[in-house]
């Protein structure tokens, strides 16, 4: 499942950055009926993490209250160059993840 | 003179639906918060199908291993060319939409397993082949063999269907910037497709939204891929020639 990730090109140490992010995820709610009748099981994006440097900088705890394709952002505080790497699962155990190098300008 | 009109029959210059300077495309029916959304180049949700056919566009597919960029190199060579869709093949000599021709490439150049309707991968590489035309004119081309379909077009965007017994016309003519239910009805102009519609919580193309439209009125909806859907996404075309491409739209 693809994901983008948006934070500043060049940030210097001890800025106060923007990350944000957008997943691609049907978010099934579960409340849902197919063409048949049947109840479209929920299968949404339950917990997603963001690690800065291999250090969890963010948790996302998430339910059928979200709507598809999450967007999501939060501040961080630059420290050193290194890898912004997100990860998730989702109610049928289904992994994403996605990183982007963050380049500290020196 | 009379010689001339045998060989080359004129056709009769047609008169705009709606005059160039009144024209206003989807965006402008938009809440400022979709609207905003829309013009995010992150945030637009639709740019993640876009972003996907980016990806799918050097995949090889079929027994050749053809991709997309094998034939058509950059993606860059596909800026102009889905406003000039839908379009006469000049093989066939059939209207084709733009989801037409990707599934030609797919079946007749790639050999390759056929893409559904609607299905991911069509929806991002058109997605992807659209956004390349993002800004650019509408352009459709409706001489020669388009005339035809763009007359029977014209007559399906004027003709009463379904349970309301409503046409295109009153809605987008008569009723454009008032309300239905909750929403502001617009000109009814395809240039923000194929559009992440927040009702659909996904994208989907424009035929996608013209089934949504009869579904709405309470009438039979078109095939995917049928001639009606073709003729009147012709006319629609050219109903808002001139106006920018803003592919992937954000809509209700």
């Amino acid at each position: 499942m693809a994901a983008r990730i948006q934070i500043p090109a060049n940030p210097r140490r001890g800025d106060i950055i923007d990350v944000r992010l957008l997943v691609q995820h049907a978010m099934e709610t579960g409340y849902r009926y197919d063409d048949h009748g049947k109840l479209v099981p929920r299968n949404v994006i339950t917990e997603l993490t963001c690690a800065y440097g291999g250090r969890e900088v963010f948790r996302a705890r998430m339910s059928q209250g979200i709507a598809a394709n999450p967007y999501l952002q939060f501040p961080l505080l630059v420290t050193d160059s290194g890898d912004i790497e997100i990860s998730w699962v989702d109610d049928a155990g289904v992994r994403g993840s996605e990183k982007r190098a963050l380049q500290v300008r020196e | 003179m009379a010689a001339d009109a045998q060989q080359r029959p004129v056709q009769r210059p047609l008169q705009r639906p709606i005059a160039p300077e009144n024209l206003r495309p989807g965006s402008a029916y938009l809440s400022a918060d979709l609207k905003a959304l829309q013009d995010d180049e992150f945030a637009n949700p639709g740019m993640l199908w876009v972003e996907r056919g980016e990806r799918m566009w050097s995949d090889a597919a079929g027994p050749d291993g053809k991709s997309c960029a094998t034939c058509h190199g950059a993606a860059s060579s596909m800026k102009g060319v889905a406003t000039s869709y839908p379009a006469i093949d000049k093989a066939s000599g059939r209207l084709l939409t733009l989801e037409q021709r990707i599934r030609q490439c797919r079946s007749e150049r790639q050999h390759a397993p056929q893409w559904d309707y609607e299905s991911p991968e069509l929806l991002s590489i058109s997605a992807y082949v659209a956004s390349q035309s993002r800004g650019m004119p509408m352009n459709v081309n409706i001489d020669g063999a388009a005339r035809p379909h763009l007359e029977a077009g014209r007559r399906l965007y004027s003709q009463r269907m379904g349970q309301m017994n409503l046409a295109c016309t009153h809605c987008h003519d008569d009723n454009a910037g008032r309300r239905i239910y909750a929403e502001r009805i617009g000109q009814g102009h395809p240039t923000g497709y194929p559009a992440y519609r927040l009702e659909w919580q996904s994208l989907g193309s424009l035929g996608r939204r013209l089934r949504a439209c009869l579904s709405g009125i309470r009438g039979d909806m078109f095939a995917p891929g049928s001639n009606e859907h073709g003729d009147l996404e012709l006319y629609l075309a050219w109903r808002a020639q001139g106006l920018a491409s803003e592919v992937p739209g954000v809509r209700h």
